[in-house]
């Protein structure tokens, strides 16, 4: 009973909904202050996402006639529920994640393409031209980044010799020389991560100025909030998922740091994982700063002649280092 | 057989700056065809002037456009100079020759950053506007507005660049060439500004040639045609400058041409601070036009710009015809879009740096049909009423 209890309040409060949901927020902050910054603006205050979203989930919801109503309306929660799920593989205090399975790599991965699976959807029942262009080009993206990201974060499976991200970490933490090895892999998981999250040069499905607000152009109000805190939470699990897998070692779990006599350990893990994190959103802004948007058939030549390739590569590196350490 | 989608882009458009209709047909992600709808802001300029004065004229003339104000008052100004036989002062012929070239740099800038929105590089955007910010101050510091400048006047201009002010607008024409050299290696080195300009939009000198274009979207294509050049008006015959061309063609030559003519422009601006000749910067006009009629050309930042005026001996003018620059290329913009992926529309379209305000009064081109048709105003009333109502 205990356990079920303190399971909810994990999955509510933390590292759950309402962990990512602040988390998330703030992020998006840097992110567009970092962006500001650099483009030699001033940028939002701290509290704007969190005022927009407010403002949003004001506004009035509208459904257009001629969409599929249920699609419309419960696709939002289906990505936005796939995409906070992977952060209980994901190891966030410790070397363990909350809830560790064998091959949780795969189910995060996995659950990390649902919302462009779910960008398709939201286009084609939107019926309307732009959502369908949006949705077509986010489910043609996918053909282009999923691979090498998956590729790339498979690398640091094998040479840990596991799918489970912990393992991944910890052994990362046990070798942390092998992160070096997972330097090619790092860059090409931040590009594919970079189209996941559909920013620039990737922003292709909602290229503004090419098809209006792409695949959420007939969205409003509850919804449009929802998709777009499903943006932010994807950037948060998605920074976290490769801060865990390639960026490990940074972590204590073998023995432990205590300051005036309390174990200081786990906070000093989270705020590393914080710090992981909030570097791999700097950098997304900063990819976001330097680039022009390319265009689809473009983004799919770069993919498959450079990451993919690269993906491969790095996978042939992991499988040399396997060999020869075991070998 | 497959039926091409309809993609209706516009009127109102976050691509587009002004209200402007482009219905395309594409084919997967290429536009087989491209039809344009235009005048949604018939303003009837052309008519107001005949129930104004000269002078009174100059303020709205003004306000046909709103980024090359200077280029329509000075055309309208040597057209009813060239009737009255005026003789305008050195001072005053360069000075406006200043001006025009700040506003060419402005307009350039304008357009390089919304080029870069385009294709969704919103920091050069940032960066661009600026420095424009820059030349707007100095337009500042010489006229006190930073958009209509109010600066020509019938016979020369309303206002004198001061002695003191002279350092200042040096130095920030100083800042200028260093931010637009930095823009010209940026244009040329980045990757993915290369990717989406290279090749995109591409129109051929002879095509170029045939439809009539003007303007930098010409010299990209290799024509080298200028007004400053080839009929030399203002202080032009009396500076050095050089007429930038390039020959690829497409949307990256465009850019080229635009950011070296910024680099002219700068240098044309220094000469004209160095060699200032003081003096009068006006002759005195009489209200009253003799009969007669002139047309004077002036190389506005997006091509050649048209004046026509001709007068009855009042103080109003009896007709003003305006052909602006964008007018001049629609032609070649359609053409430009054949073929194309979608996601290269808006940069294809925006490389014409299309000013709507300027040009609502249009020759309309049927591309489905392959026919040309003239509008009247009445016959633009009545396409609009058969419009109405249809989505």
């Amino acid at each position: 009973m205990m356990d079920s209890l303190a399971a909810v309040l994990y999955l509510i409060l933390f590292p759950g909904f309402v962990f990512l949901l602040v988390f998330g927020l703030f992020c998006e902050w840097v992110d567009r202050k970092v962006y500001a910054r650099l483009q030699n603006r001033v940028g939002p205050p701290l509290f704007q996402p969190f005022a927009d979203l407010i403002k949003l989930l004001g506004k009035e919801d509208i459904i257009p006639k001629n969409v599929d109503s249920i699609l419309f309306q419960y696709t939002p929660l289906i990505a936005f529920a796939a995409v906070m799920t992977p952060i209980i593989f994901i190891p966030i205090w410790s070397a363990t994640a909350l809830f560790p399975l064998q091959g949780d790599l795969i189910i995060a991965l996995y659950l990390l393409s649902i919302p462009a699976l779910a960008l398709f959807v939201i286009g084609w029942s939107s019926v309307s031209l732009y959502p369908l262009l949006g949705g077509f080009r986010a489910a043609t993206m996918l053909f282009g980044y999923e691979v090498p990201f998956i590729l790339a974060c498979l690398s640091c499976g094998i040479i840990a010799g596991s799918w489970r991200i912990s393992d991944i970490t910890a052994y990362l933490e046990m070798y942390p020389a092998s992160m070096l090895i997972v330097i090619p892999g790092f860059v090409i998981a931040l590009l594919a991560l970079e189209a996941k999250l559909e920013r620039t040069p990737f922003d292709i499905p909602q290229a503004e100025t090419e098809i209006v607000g792409g695949v959420l152009t007939e969205y409003s109000g509850k919804k449009l909030a929802v998709m777009r805190l499903m943006d932010d939470i994807r950037m948060v699990v998605g920074s976290s998922l490769i801060a865990a897998v390639f960026l490990g070692g940074f972590i204590v779990s073998y023995g432990s740091i205590s300051w005036a006599g309390t174990d200081l350990t786990n906070v000093i893990n989270f705020l590393l994982y914080i710090a992981k994190s909030l570097m791999i959103v700097f950098l997304l802004a900063v990819i976001r700063t330097l680039f022009a948007r390319i265009r689809i058939d473009q983004m799919l030549d770069f993919s498959w002649k450079y990451l993919a390739m690269g993906g491969i590569f790095q996978l042939f590196i992991a499988v040399m280092y396997i060999g020869i350490l075991h070998g | 057989m497959e039926k091409n989608i309809l993609i209706p882009i516009g009127p109102q458009h976050p691509g587009f700056k002004e209200p402007m209709r482009l219905d395309i047909s594409i084919d997967g992600e290429k536009v087989v065809d491209a039809d344009i709808i235009l005048s949604f802001n018939h303003r009837g300029i052309e008519k107001a002037t005949e129930a104004r004065s000269y002078i009174q004229n100059l303020y709205l003339i003004e306000r046909v456009c709103g980024i090359c104000s200077h280029a329509h008052t000075t055309s309208y100004c040597h057209a009813v100079e060239e009737i009255l036989g005026l003789q305008v002062p050195d001072q005053a012929r360069y000075i406006r020759t200043f001006i025009g070239e700040l506003e060419r740099i402005q307009s350039h800038l304008l357009w390089l950053g919304i080029a870069g929105h385009e294709i969704g590089w919103d920091t050069l955007l940032m960066y661009t506007w600026r420095d424009r910010e820059r030349v707007n101050d100095m337009l500042e510091l010489i006229s006190g507005n930073r958009v209509h400048y109010a600066m020509n006047t019938i016979g020369g201009v309303r206002r004198d660049i001061a002695q003191e002010d002279i350092s200042g607008l040096k130095e920030g024409l100083d800042l200028l060439e260093k931010s637009v050299k930095y823009y010209i290696h940026v244009i040329t080195e980045e990757e993915t500004f290369l990717m989406r300009t290279r090749g995109v939009g591409y129109l051929s000198t002879d095509k170029a040639r045939k439809l009539c274009a003007v303007g930098p979207t010409t010299r990209a294509s290799n024509v080298k045609i200028d007004v400053r050049a080839d009929d030399s008006y203002a202080a032009y015959l009396d500076l050095d400058f050089s007429v930038v061309t390039a020959e690829s063609g497409d949307v990256w030559g465009r850019s080229i041409v635009k950011t070296g003519e910024l680099v002219q422009s700068i240098r044309i601006c220094r000469q004209v601070l160095d060699v200032l000749p003081g003096g009068e910067i006006r002759t005195k006009a009489p209200p009253k036009v003799p009969t007669g009629e002139a047309v004077s050309r002036y190389e506005a930042p997006r091509g050649e710009l048209i004046y026509y005026v001709k007068s009855n001996g009042s103080n109003m003018p009896e007709r003003v015809k305006i052909r602006s620059p964008t007018l001049g290329n629609w032609l070649v913009m359609a053409e430009m879009l054949k073929g194309v992926y979608i996601a290269d529309v808006p940069i294809v379209v925006d490389a014409i740096d299309p000013c709507l305000s300027c040009s609502a009064r249009v020759t309309m081109t049927d591309y489905s049909k392959g026919k040309k048709v003239v509008t009247t105003l009445g016959a633009l009333g009545k396409w609009k009423k058969g419009r109405r109502g249809i989505a």
